[in-house]
């Protein structure tokens, strides 16, 4: 089967259970090359689709072609072409950061000599050269998960699939991975990834999806999401930081400055400042909960 | 609902595919690292080593003297008929050791990687199998050393002395491949070394340390039976220099079912088993 350059994903009708607990239903999306973020919180289904994508499990119903290759008829030729780094730092703890780099170099199908030059390249591009011939055992998590990403590029996939890279991670390391990402992205390399973070979504995606209950029941790019809630508002505080009101405005200088000259009249003391919708509060409005409080009303997880 | 999105397509060169491993390249791969696996754990390794050197300093030098004047022998002649029972249950120990890193590997991940990558990822059972082998012979060889050192003498040819190993060999895989399953099906590591710790007794209720008459009669209708009864006869018949008799080729045989067995469960469970 040839590749095609038309879509990166395309899935019709898609639909997996396991037994009477129906994870994905009747999913339809159509992704160009680029970096997408399915965004939901625990149990909503995205590892599931992930693992669907990435040939790990078999899905029941419904039509998927990952360029241009379907996940469980082209499983063999489709992994040439792929690669997936889980929920967990999939790398050898046992073994040294360059042996793990070179195994995965070699099950690619790369010879011995191309592994090892592709394993210097990555090492260094993921500042991992000074540690490298130390045991993995030894690394912090941030180093794990640079490690699990090298590792994964390691024989040019055309398509990544990053399952939460930045769970369990703090604040720096994943600042540092996000960058990391962003450069990825930037080399052509198209990634598909799961968060459960709507501010790393915002960050790193060109086109966000939403998954609730398995279901898409959103899908754009940021701002995109952001005006299904509305505008901006104005948001007055007091000395000490509390709300004390909250105006919506359209946004622009003229709006914003009609609005205050109204509000200086009754709160002359407070400061403003003028807030955008978060993905938060898109979250919210989709969901009728805030992300990562809304499994109660989900299939278990 | 149907959602269609669509975003500026960069042009990038489009990256050959990578051309994927096979069942050799595959296997080499794993066995090595299975093999960096079992002598970088220097802990285990000295256990692996220690655990049944200990095991035979015991039985020969506390038990060995009352056991033997039962049968009207003496320190010497237990040696020789415990040997091939510490051989063996030190294979029991040496092979827990893989489920618990077959375990590992099923559970945090690391499989789930592999199985999206364009090799034959049965490979990775197949290095742990290939290294606990290698660990575990090694184990043997030093027991088998110690015991020479201990006065152990064999008038053997070299084929009956070929065909002991060879029938230790084959229970070493036998474990192994047990162990391994039992790393697949358990949820986590400690799991799977708890269930292995059940299989580690069954040594100790075969003619393995003692003979089986001395046994109560409830008992013996198992240790009599069981299957390393008559692996453990075999060899401690070749390792003296005797002829193994019928029970060589009983051995062999239960070896085969467990080995077939064995492969049969992976087969059936190894492609299903997805971490979640």
């Amino acid at each position: 089967m040839p590749y095609t350059d038309e879509w990166l994903i395309e899935i019709a009708g898609l639909s997996k259970s396991y037994g009477q607990r129906h994870v994905l239903q009747d999913l339809n999306l159509a992704l160009a090359p680029g970096i997408h973020a399915l965004l939901g919180p625990n149990g909503a289904g995205k590892t599931t689709l992930v693992n669907i994508l990435s040939t790990l499990i078999r899905y029941d119903a419904g039509r998927a072609r990952v360029l241009g290759l379907d996940p469980q008829r082209d499983r063999a030729q489709l992994q040439k072409l792929i690669s997936l780094t889980g929920q967990y730092a999939a790398v050898d703890g046992a073994l040294t950061g360059a042996e793990n780099m070179l195994m995965m170099g070699r099950l690619f199908g790369l010879s011995r000599r191309e592994a090892r030059r592709r394993a210097d390249e990555l090492l260094e591009r993921f500042e991992l050269s000074a540690a490298a011939g130390r045991r993995v055992a030894t690394y912090s998590g941030g180093m794990r998960r640079k490690l699990d990403i090298a590792a994964s590029l390691i024989a040019g996939p055309r398509l990544i699939f990053l399952d939460e890279p930045t769970t369990g991670l703090d604040t720096r390391s994943r600042q540092a991975l996000w960058d990391e990402i962003n450069a990825l992205a930037a080399t052509g390399t198209s990634i598909f990834l799961t968060t459960q973070y709507l501010e790393e979504a915002d960050v790193l995606a060109e086109q966000i999806m939403v998954l609730h209950g398995g279901s898409i029941i959103a899908a754009g790019t940021a701002p995109e999401l952001k005006q299904r809630v509305g505008g901006s508002t104005i948001q007055l505080h007091d000395e000490a930081g509390h709300l004390l009101q909250e105006v919506p405005t359209r946004g622009s200088a003229a709006d914003v400055a009609r609005d205050l000259t109204a509000l200086a009249r009754t709160r002359p003391e407070a400061t403003v400042t003028v807030r955008r919708p978060t993905l938060d509060e898109v979250f919210l409005q989709l969901t009728g909960a805030p992300a990562g409080q809304n499994q109660k009303d989900e299939t278990p997880a | 609902m149907s959602v269609a999105t669509t975003v500026s397509r960069t042009s990038s060169p489009r990256p050959t595919p990578s051309q994927g491993a096979g069942f050799l390249t595959g296997l080499k791969v794993f066995t090595a690292r299975s093999l960096k696996h079992s002598f970088r754990d220097a802990e285990s390794l000295l256990m692996a080593v220690m655990l049944p050197l200990m095991l035979m300093l015991i039985f020969t030098f506390i038990f060995g003297e009352s056991i033997a004047a039962g049968q009207g022998g003496d320190r010497g002649d237990y040696l020789a008929y415990v040997l091939p029972a510490i051989a063996l249950t030190a294979a029991g120990f040496g092979a827990s050791y893989t489920a618990v890193v077959v375990s590992n590997d099923m559970t945090t991940g690391f499989m789930n990687r592999l199985r999206t990558m364009p090799f034959p990822s049965v490979t990775v059972l197949l290095g742990h199998t290939a290294s606990s082998m290698v660990r575990n012979l090694l184990a043997t060889a030093v027991v088998v050393a110690v015991a020479f050192a201990l006065g152990f003498r064999t008038e053997a040819s070299v084929m009956q002395f070929s065909g002991a190993v060879g029938l230790i060999a084959l229970w070493i895989l036998v474990i192994t491949v047990v162990f391994a399953v039992l790393g697949m099906v358990a949820g986590s590591a400690e799991a799977a070394s708890g269930y292995g710790f059940i299989l580690l007794f069954l040594p100790y209720v075969s003619s393995g340390f003692a003979p089986v008459e001395t046994m109560p009669g409830w008992l013996r209708g198992f240790a009599g039976y069981q299957p390393m009864t008559p692996v453990i006869d075999a060899s401690r018949a070749l390792l003296n220099g005797q002829a193994p008799g019928s029970e060589w080729w009983i051995g062999v045989l239960w070896c085969a079912g467990f080995i077939a067995a064995a492969v049969w469960l992976a087969a059936a469970i190894f492609p299903r088993k997805v971490a979640r």
